[in-house]
């Protein structure tokens, strides 16, 4: 099994796993903060909502679309 | 009943919150949701336009009661100012325009290079100049339109969730077959009033909206507009395309402008395309945003770009507020003013006559 980091955090995974499963099944069920500051997260999990952003590796791209690399860094405080 | 105002857009709210105010009995009727027509798919640019002395005139005295507005965190008002860039070919035309906006009292100054790019350095290299409105400002639309209509509301006025079916002399018929009755009807469905009124001389204006999501840091402080959007504004039957760049208050950007005589709802990708390729050509670092939500509207467009705002001839007690195509936030409280004073004699401080629905022929 390969690593990568959520929110510094070591995790396990397969490579080329959907990184939004990866968070839903790593007690994610949010990925983001909305305008308000409210938690916010995926809906559509095929790209359309937009509601799963997350920055990895400094840019911020959809979980749902981002296939898992080993030795990424996640951080799910996109606004 | 004094009034029926048919719409709850911008439009609509501000002619109820108006009426209202100056103590008549006010319903509204709304078929879906406040503002989420043509008002939805507004940028919230609240700006002076010149493009005729009428327009000028109600653009001007709109801006001016939008910053009278009061204070609401709803609104999201601002006073950014618009930016008109332009190309060394399009300064000369600038300064023409600059000498309008003087001569109806309008702030505007010529802007040179040097200082184009002080004011806005993240605007491509090549650009002449342009042109500054200071006093130009920006809000959130649908948020406004439910301020305005909770103004209404808290001063008496009652909100109907319900569709018309006709209008007659002094009455609405509904969808469920009720008839209300009142001295006025004010029309404010913005494009779909020909549902209604089949002869109006208003056609549907597509128009498609992009949004960011919110940059860690500003790129733009101004309303950015390219001087060749009049031209797109007023230009040919042909979809069209003009740079148009808002900065939200929540550090969003967003992205216009597309015109279309068309009456599909959908997204159309290749119109998009042209679109966002325009804004990238005026401000590059667009290339690395995210584009979040993309969505289309429809203006009110009438033949000759003013709106339709007065008695109509053929129904009595039917007052039209509608036509304004693409400023139909910056005019909304211009128009609930001329509504009034359709209604009630209250002078507004523009002349009526140049809006006056009467003055166009019926389409045919």
């Amino acid at each position: 099994m390969k690593q990568i980091l959520i929110n510094g955090n070591p995790q396990e995974i397969e490579v080329g796993a959907s990184l939004l499963v990866v968070l839903l099944n790593n007690g994610q069920p949010t990925q983001r903060l909305g305008v308000s500051g409210a938690n916010r997260g995926g809906i559509c999990g095929m790209g359309i909502c937009f509601e799963c952003r997350v920055t990895v590796d400094g840019k911020v791209v959809r979980a749902c679309q981002t296939g898992c690399r080993e030795g990424m860094e996640v951080w799910t405080d996109a606004r | 009943m004094d009034v029926l105002v048919i719409g709850a857009g911008i439009v609509g709210a501000a002619c109820a919150q108006e009426l209202t105010a100056a103590g008549l009995s006010v319903a509204v009727l709304e078929k879906g949701e406040p503002g989420f027509g043509a008002t939805a798919a507004g940028m919230g640019h609240i700006l002076v336009l010149d493009d005729s002395e009428a327009q000028i005139k109600l653009t001007a005295y709109s801006r001016h009661l939008w910053h009278s507005f009061g204070p609401s965190d709803r609104t999201e008002f601002r006073t950014t100012g618009t930016l008109w860039v332009a190309s060394n070919e399009e300064m000369g035309a600038i300064e023409l325009r600059r000498d309008f906006y003087c001569k109806y009292g309008v702030d505007a100054e010529v802007v040179g290079q040097d200082q184009l790019y002080q004011l806005e350095p993240a605007l491509a290299p090549g650009l002449a100049g342009g042109m500054r409105i200071p006093s130009d400002a920006v809000l959130y639309p649908p948020t406004a339109t439910i301020e305005l209509l909770d103004r209404a509301v808290r001063s008496g006025a009652t909100y109907v969730r319900s569709e018309i079916k006709t209008v007659g002399p002094h009455s609405v018929e509904l969808m469920n077959g009720q008839t209300m009755e009142a001295t006025h009807v004010i029309l404010a469905t913005g494009a779909d009033a020909t549902k209604l009124l089949p002869t109006l001389p208003i056609r549907k204006r597509k128009g498609h909206l992009a949004i960011t999501d919110r940059l860690p840091q500003p790129l733009i402080r101004h309303q950015l507009i390219e001087t060749g959007y009049l031209q797109s504004a007023h230009g040919s039957d042909q979809a069209s395309v003009a740079f148009n760049l808002q900065p939200r208050s929540t550090g969003q950007l967003l992205i216009g402008s597309s015109r279309q005589f068309e009456s599909s709802p959908e997204v159309e990708l290749p119109i998009v395309e042209r679109m966002l390729g325009q804004a990238v050509c005026y401000v590059p670092a667009l290339r690395d945003c995210l584009v979040t939500r993309i969505w289309t509207g429809f203006r009110a467009a009438t033949p000759d770009g003013l709106p339709l705002i007065g008695p109509y001839p053929e129904i009595a007690g039917l007052i039209l507020a509608t036509g304004h195509e693409g400023l139909g936030i910056t005019t909304s409280l211009a128009t609930a003013k001329l509504v009034l004073q359709h209604v009630t004699g209250a002078k507004a401080e523009v002349d009526p006559t140049p809006y006056l629905p009467d003055r166009l022929s019926p389409a045919t």
